[in-house]
This record gives structure tokens, sequence and C-alpha cells, in this order.
């Protein structure tokens, strides 16, 4: 086994708050220039990146994971990532199901751009993405685990959109892998500070919208290879597979 | 009603905007979920919550909504303010609970036959 750089928590230039150069062939060459082994790809509430980012990824000897950053209706925002982009593709249509339809006004909050290789712009997503699904973050967790994904709540530890800021509780029922800490001032306190997420794995990702963010946070993994599945093995600590930070 | 009818009605103080209380309201949305609002909210409403963060901000010129009121003597970021100014949105401000000032908005949209 040896030890895997990854970054789980990266947007594109779909997310309206995604830089403009964050396409997906920018992003696997800046992940590859930071010496990062994986990445995710995590869009507000959409995988439609996706399918393009892991075929730029295979070609460039990179691991790059299905996911989405989904909102829940209690604003909570939770990593989600699939074992392959059927899986993928299969969580889209939930997300289709609940998301509220709430037209994008891009001077307010940016453009929704899908893009492809070479980066020409194919489209654009009309419906606001950083608006929240209809479904709470139970509903959301169960799909997530009826389709065999990984599901970790996000950025815990800020101000806004985390477990903490929106539900005030950890919500122990819930199958999660984990939980991601957000490198901000101050996250050793919160950690030391709350006894009760002991218990989880945490991660820390970058949350990267620009280039220049990605793998400025990362998590290290020891696996047999780097793959969603070995992933899921560290986060619950088996088979010899572990998580550390750098 | 104007913004300003409901500031000298109900002892409200305004953070930014203040060129900006000729403005009608035509109605009220009360919630802290910002995409709930973004659903909900119509034009030209009071916007009454508990934010104080930057968000509010671009969630007030999606909706044109006319003004936020911030409760709970809740002050704005200091990049909400600036955002706000440079965006003309108003942001206004009250030590009351929620329950309270929306009491007393209603009474206020009542007599002028709003609701």
């Amino acid at each position: 086994m040896q030890w895997y750089n990854a970054d789980l928590h990266i947007h594109t230039v779909l997310s309206p708050c995604g830089g403009l150069d964050m396409s997906p062939v920018n992003i696997i060459g800046e992940a590859l220039a930071k010496g990062l082994d994986m990445i995710a790809i995590t869009d507000h509430n959409s995988t439609k990146h996706c399918r393009l980012a892991q075929e730029i990824g295979r070609k460039n000897g990179i691991t790059v994971l299905a996911g989405a950053e989904i909102n829940t209706v209690e604003e909570i925002h939770c990593l989600t990532f699939f074992e392959n982009i059927e899986k993928a593709d299969l969580f889209q249509q939930f997300i289709d199901e609940q998301l509220m339809v709430i037209r994008n006004k891009p001077e307010i909050f940016g453009h929704q751009y899908i893009v492809d290789e070479a980066e020409n712009i194919l489209g654009e997503e009309e419906r606001l993405l950083v608006a929240s699904l209809q479904a709470g973050i139970d509903k959301v967790a169960a799909r997530v685990k009826e389709l065999n994904g990984i599901f970790i709540p996000a950025h815990i530890n800020r101000p806004h959109n985390g477990l903490y800021s929106q539900l005030g509780f950890i919500p122990d029922y819930l199958d999660m892998d984990g939980l991601e800490v957000s490198r901000i001032p101050g996250y050793e306190e919160f950690i030391n500070g709350h006894p009760e997420i002991s218990g989880y794995c945490l991660v820390t990702n970058s949350d990267a919208h620009h280039l220049e963010h990605i793998g400025a946070s990362y998590t290290r993994y020891l696996l047999e290879k780097p793959c969603f599945e070995e992933i899921r093995l560290a986060l619950k600590n088996k088979g010899g597979r572990k998580v550390s930070w750098p | 009603m104007r913004i300003e009818d409901i500031i000298q009605e109900l002892g409200i103080t305004v953070f930014t905007g203040g060129t900006l209380l000729q403005r009608p309201v035509r109605g009220a949305y009360v919630s802290d979920m910002l995409s709930d609002v973004m659903g909900r909210a119509k034009e030209s409403d009071l916007w009454v919550t508990m934010q104080t963060h930057k968000n509010i901000v671009a969630v007030a010129s999606l909706k044109d909504v006319t003004a936020v009121l911030i409760v709970n003597g809740g002050k704005p970021d200091e990049d909400t303010l600036a955002l706000a100014e440079s965006e003309k949105i108003v942001l206004l401000g009250t030590h009351e609970a929620t329950f309270t000032v929306c009491g007393r908005l209603y009474q206020l949209m009542e007599r002028d036959a709003m609701v």
C-alpha cells in the first residue's frame, strides 16, 4: 500500500461561483502540477461535468471521482461520490427531481457553463444550481446509500451551510462516511471542542472555485490503489487503509 | 406603502440604501432559508430574516425585493454592507424578534388594505 494525496472537493465552471478557468481540462492539469493523485468533481447540485473530467483524468493518469456537492433543504452542503458514471447519472435524476426550479441570473450568481475537452462552451445550465433541493439531509443520504455512494457533510466548521450552522448537532443516526473540516482559522479548536465528531473520519479538501486553490487543502489516504472502493475502506479505517492529514 | 412609511411606524434602522426609501413595498416574506426565499418571495416584498451574511444581497437582487429587514438586532457583516451599497439593496434592522415585528408589520399592511 502507499499514500495518495486526494483533493475531493473541487468545483468546475458549471458551478455559478466557479471561475471561468475551471474547465475539467484545466483542473486536471493543475491537479497534476500540484502533485495530487486523486481529485473529485463536486459541483453544486450537478454531476454534469464528471464524465468529461473522468475521461480526461484517465488519459492523464489521475483518478477522478464522480460526485456533487448537494445543498439539502436545510441548506446543509454535503459531498457525495459514486463508484462509476452510471451511478452518478442515476443520482443526477434524483437531483433533477428534487432541485428547486429557480432560473439563474448569471449577472448576479455567475454563469453555469458546460464545456468540452477543448473548453468550447456546449451549453449553460439554466436552473440556479446553488438553490437547495427539496429533499432534506436524511433523504439525500438515503438516496446516496441506495446508489452505494459515499456521503460526507461538507465544511462542518464553516459559519454557513454546514451541519453545525444549519442543524446545530450531528445527526448520528445517518450513515455518514466521514465529515469534512475546512482548514480555516480555528479548525483545530473546533475539532477539540466537539468530541462528538471524534468517532467520524475527518477529511479536508480545498473546496476550490479557482485554479490556484486546487490542492490548497487535501487529505492523504493509505490505499492499495487510488480508486473509489479503496477510499471507502480508508474512510472506515478497514483493511489497513488509513486517512491522515498532511 | 413605501419603505420610509414602515421605517417611521416601526422604528427601524437603515444600514444601506438611505436614498432609496421611496421604493414601494407591496407585501412581505419571512424566511431564513435562502432557497425558500428564492423560490417564494415576490418582487417588491419586504424580506424579513435573521441572516446577515452577504448571500442575502444576491438573493435580494435575484428576487428584486424592496428591502431586507434584519431582526433580533443583527448587523450585516462588513462585506454584506459593501455589496449592498454597490448593488443598491436597502438593508434595514430592528431589535425586535421576527414575531413581534411581523405582527406590527401585518397591522400596518392591514390598515392599508395590503393583506
